[in-house]
């Protein structure tokens, strides 16, 4: 991919529903798209509709194929709700930084998501997983409205039920056959044990959840230095020249999508920001 | 094992109170243990006691005709259950239920209520601690009712 502007074709090779309108995409990566890194995302393009800003939510060590689980809420967004395998659609990509994973080995990593928010971070515990003895606890907060709504449920437990990872999850509402915890994420926060001076923490979803979890994650003893997070703001270039998702003197789509807390906190206590 | 006392003094809720405060406070307390599915606390029934959950989860809830039971939110080992017993009329505004079985500490009320009207600074001292619970409670009912992760948010 030379021109970053210039979408590149690209098949879809796969669709997983998740609930009513969150999908995965499984896209085959196209010719000399560069190896992605955790919390990058890529501009998926529909022809006639415009293009969407959507994390990757994959393995970054499987580069035959890209994975992106998307929330059907915009225009671009809801036509490829309907895309399924063979579909062809455009992509750029990849673009933005990434999750500070090196600041984290040796130390507890600490990761909170909200709804689909887990999606960014899902190439993290890939990476974090597959070299397990590099961190000491890795803890997962993870917020959903309904038990229907979690994402990634089998690949979780498999991964708690083996022992890689400290899982907390709730529900803002429960069913019947739920047994797990009901109420915000927040609340779950004390009850891991981490090593707040020696750890690293990563927090994707809404920005209202990420105030809240940072509030409690600073009584617990992490300073804003060690919180990172991951926001979204209207990205359209996704280069760094239209302005567009502009955050005081930075662009998310360029010096983000992942920043240090005490760096955008500021702008997120700020009206219109 | 622990008494009732060194429970208590470990406890984060009771964390910078007064020791001889805390052992007064053990003084109305025992350790008690609910079954799954048995019932804690009934809405509506007088409430003289609180628990500090010690292990296993609560169900709070709350029923709502016609559609049944409404679970508002769990509880868990480290948590405080009831702060009915603290204002009158002293009554359990929600039900409280048993999911797993839970150990806890049951502390009676009235006992605490006596000590803390023969000693208002320590009944202070608890107001304190169990205002911040209600805060932290109000905060999560806020945030949940902005339906955090519906239709506007990160992709």
């Amino acid at each position: 991919m030379n021109d970053p502007l210039l979408p590149s074709r690209c098949t879809i090779r796969s669709r997983l529903t998740h609930s009513e309108d969150v999908f995965t995409l499984e896209l085959d990566t196209p010719v000399c798209y560069p190896a992605f890194r955790a919390g990058q995302f890529n501009m998926l393009y529909v022809p006639g509709a415009g293009e969407a800003a959507i994390s990757i939510s994959g393995d970054p060590a499987n580069t035959g194929s890209l994975l992106h689980t998307i929330r059907a809420v915009g225009n671009v967004t809801h036509l490829l709700h309907r895309y399924g395998g063979g579909d062809r659609i455009g992509i750029r990509g990849p673009f933005g930084n990434s999750w500070p994973l090196t600041a984290a080995r040796g130390k507890d990593l600490v990761l909170v998501a909200g709804g689909i928010g887990l999606a960014p971070l899902r190439p993290v515990l890939y990476q974090a997983l597959a070299e397990r003895d590099q961190f000491n606890r890795i803890v997962l907060f993870y917020g959903a409205r309904t038990p229907a709504d979690i994402l990634y449920a089998d690949e979780l437990m498999a991964w708690k039920a083996q022992g890689l990872l400290d899982l907390f999850v709730s529900v803002d509402t429960s069913t019947a056959d739920w047994t797990g915890d009901v109420g915000v994420i927040t609340s779950l926060i004390p009850r891991a044990e981490v090593d707040t001076d020696n750890g690293v923490v990563m927090i994707c979803g809404p920005e209202i959840m990420i105030r809240f979890s940072v509030n409690k994650l600073r009584e617990l003893g992490f300073s804003r230095k060690q919180i990172h997070v991951s926001l979204e703001r209207n990205m359209k270039c996704a280069v760094g020249f239209c302005g567009h998702c502009q955050l005081g003197t930075q662009f998310i789509c360029r010096d983000g999508p992942v920043l240090p807390y005490n760096k955008v906190e500021s702008f997120l206590l700020t009206k219109g920001f | 094992m622990k008494t009732v006392s060194d429970a208590l003094l470990a406890h984060p809720f009771f964390a910078g109170l007064n020791e001889d405060y805390v052992r007064l406070i053990a003084g109305c307390g025992e350790n008690t243990v609910f079954k799954p599915d048995q019932v804690i606390a009934t809405e509506g029934d007088d409430a003289n006691e609180f628990y500090i959950l010690r292990k296993g989860r609560v169900a709070i809830q709350i029923h709502a005709a016609p559609t049944g039971t409404a679970l508002l939110q769990t509880l868990d080992g480290g948590d405080i259950l009831g702060w009915s017993w603290l204002f009158p009329p002293y009554r359990w505004s929600t039900e409280a239920k048993a999911i797993q079985q839970v150990h806890a500490i049951r502390l009676d009320g009235k006992c605490l209520r006596a000590k803390c009207d023969r000693d208002p600074a320590m009944g202070y001292e608890l107001m304190k601690r169990f205002s911040q619970i209600m805060v932290q409670r109000l905060e999560a009912t806020r945030l949940r009712m902005l339906d955090l992760y519906g239709k506007a948010e990160h992709s």
